[in-house]
């Protein structure tokens, strides 16, 4: 008996892994910048504070983070009630997982912004305000354009770990075959039913082939913000 | 331009600046060594620090005030800077540099136009290339050219030559001095070299440790400085005509020639060159015979005391100039106003500052 290595369930988990972990990441793609270029160009009162907020989520459990996320937007958290008078119900959705990964890798993103922020020379700044840029012109036509790799290296290493994404999605998202069911459910799901080994094996060398590819990119990226002046 | 600083400024480090002065005119001098509280005047002065209290105030607008609560951002001061290195944007191009100020001025305000500007800089040739394949001066003059089109009220050059080699360095002051005063626009050079400062300024103000110790003449700080500084007063003698004869160059000073050895590419040219006042002695009578190529007759103008030297300053053939000797040969002399001498200066001790002709040798990419 011949098994085809993937079964079509295993390619929906995969396109919907792909799919949360792309709107994670360009969701948290404009407000990393701007919790970048705070910290890193910003001087203001709680800055640490803000500092910790933001890198929080890299060592809490993602279970935890789960959680709280389910707390805030599940159907009696504030969040949800809001969204409820729109009619949008996020629990148990694939936009929930796209959040959860959001949440989850938004430090990691910010760290590589601010890398490519800081090595931008401040005097370019003070260039561009005596030029007579404001705040805002001065980020968008000096800072964005000096970041950009840094924005992409980050945004690979969001995809990557968004990829990988477990204890969060899986409290806000639930594990719903096609609906919610991402690579790291999907082999969760086989090792822990019996003679699902083989199938496990195949979707981690899927996820395996992603990551490296992944993070080969971010080398590459990250290597050229090193490298530029 | 009419610039009214009256600044206080205390740094956690424990360095304070403190500085006051009212200046008015085209070409303004700060000078002071490193450490000196230059930098942070600049930074107050561009917006980039606010003084602890105090008031700035550039043609009767009002830049900083802690009386008022006034702080204007640098984005609206229309502070222009020019730094000790280019800092060009790196993703922009030649002309994206040279325009990033000027679009974003007012029309009414724009007083350089993008393409004379360019033009008399000489980059004009260089718009569309990238940044990156530039050379130092050429750099540098972008670098103005950007600043310059923004039409600053004033133009801040914080350093501007110091990263430059000594050769590119006087090739480039033409073009800072030229072009700011071609579009009328008023500058503030510091500087913690004197020769820079006196090719570039007028006034100047001078910075110590966060204090200002004087405000005064360019050329009088010079003579100030004379008795303390290992070089002396240094002559800067504007020579033309070059001719050459007998492995000497003749170039004509004022009504007089004067001989000086041929450079190593025996081809001369006019320009500016440096002569230490520790480089010319004084007779009495004139002496017969000497090795010393030029002997000028010169009247003596005044007397100076500089530390332990007394400033010779002499007029000959129309031209100043400054020797310095020790009090004893002074009274020995019995120099005074009016004493009339021979200086004899040696063929090998003028020093080419600049070649008038400006840009060859910064062709190098």
């Amino acid at each position: 008996m011949t098994m085809p290595l993937l079964t079509p369930a295993d390619i929906d988990a995969i396109r919907l892994s792909a799919q949360v972990a792309l709107t994670a990441t360009l969701l948290s793609l404009p407000f990393g910048f701007a919790v970048a270029w705070l910290l890193s160009f910003g001087s203001f009162r709680g800055k640490a504070l803000v500092e910790v907020v933001v890198n929080l989520p890299l060592t809490l459990p993602p279970v935890v983070i789960g959680y709280l996320l389910l707390l805030l937007t599940g159907r009696n958290g504030p969040v949800g009630m809001l969204l409820e008078q729109f009619g949008i119900r996020l629990i148990f959705t694939w936009q929930a997982a796209a959040v959860a990964s959001a949440v989850v890798g938004f430090p990691l993103l910010v760290r590589s912004i601010r890398i490519a922020m800081d090595a931008i020379d401040p005097h370019l700044l003070l260039a561009s305000r005596s030029l007579g840029a404001g705040r805002l012109d001065c980020a968008a036509t000096v800072i964005l354009p000096l970041s950009a790799r840094g924005l992409l290296a980050g945004s690979a290493l969001m995809f990557g770990r968004s990829l990988g994404e477990f204890g969060a999605t899986i409290i806000i998202a639930g594990n719903i075959p096609g609906t919610t069911q991402t690579m790291p459910l999907a082999i969760y799901d086989y090792v822990a039913s019996p003679g699902g080994e083989g199938a496990a094996l195949y979707l981690c060398l899927v996820a395996i082939a992603m990551s490296l590819a992944v993070l080969f990119l971010h080398e590459w990226l990250a290597g050229r913000v090193a490298g530029r002046r | 331009m009419e610039l009214c600083v009256q600044v206080k400024k205390t740094f956690p480090s424990g360095f304070r600046l403190a500085a006051s002065f009212m200046v008015n005119g085209p070409r303004l001098g700060i000078f002071g060594e490193s450490g000196g509280g230059k930098s942070t005047l600049i930074a107050l002065l561009s917006g980039l620090e606010q003084p602890d209290e105090g008031e700035i105030t550039l043609n009767g607008t009002t830049l900083f005030s802690s009386s008022r609560g006034i702080n204007l951002p640098p984005d609206r001061r229309r502070v222009g800077m020019v730094f000790q290195h280019a800092c060009l944007f790196p993703h922009l191009s030649v002309q994206g540099n040279l325009l990033y100020g000027w679009r974003r001025c007012r029309p009414e305000d724009r007083c350089v136009d993008p393409r004379e500007a360019a033009a008399i800089l000489k980059i004009d040739h260089l718009l569309t290339r990238s940044v990156d394949g530039l050379s130092g001066g050429e750099r540098q003059r972008v670098a103005l050219g950007r600043a310059l089109l923004a039409s600053p009220r004033l133009l801040l050059m914080d350093e501007p030559l110091s990263a430059l080699d000594d050769t590119l360095r006087f090739q480039i002051i033409p073009y800072l001095r030229g072009a700011c005063e071609t579009f009328g626009i008023p500058y503030l050079f510091i500087s913690h070299s004197l020769v820079e400062m006196r090719l570039m300024s007028e006034r100047v103000v001078v910075l110590e440790s966060g204090r200002q110790t004087s405000d005064t003449d360019v050329d009088n700080l010079a003579r100030m400085r004379m008795g303390a500084s290992p070089v002396g007063y240094i002559n800067l003698l504007n020579l033309t005509d070059p001719q050459v004869r007998d492995s000497l160059a003749s170039y004509a000073w004022g009504a007089q020639r004067l001989y000086l050895s041929a450079g190593p590419n025996g081809n001369p040219a006019a320009g500016i060159f440096e002569l230490s006042s520790k480089d010319i002695i004084l007779f009495k009578q004139h002496p017969q015979a000497i090795s010393a190529r030029n002997l000028l007759a010169c009247t003596v103008r005044g007397l100076f005391e500089s530390g332990a030297k007394v400033g010779v300053d002499l007029e000959c053939g129309g031209q100043s100039l400054v020797a310095e000797i020790v009090p004893s040969a002074a009274h020995e002399l019995e120099i005074v106003a009016g004493t009339r001498l021979y200086a004899a200066v040696k063929a090998s001790a003028f020093r080419r500052l600049s070649a008038a002709t400006g840009l060859e040798g910064d062709m190098t990419p």
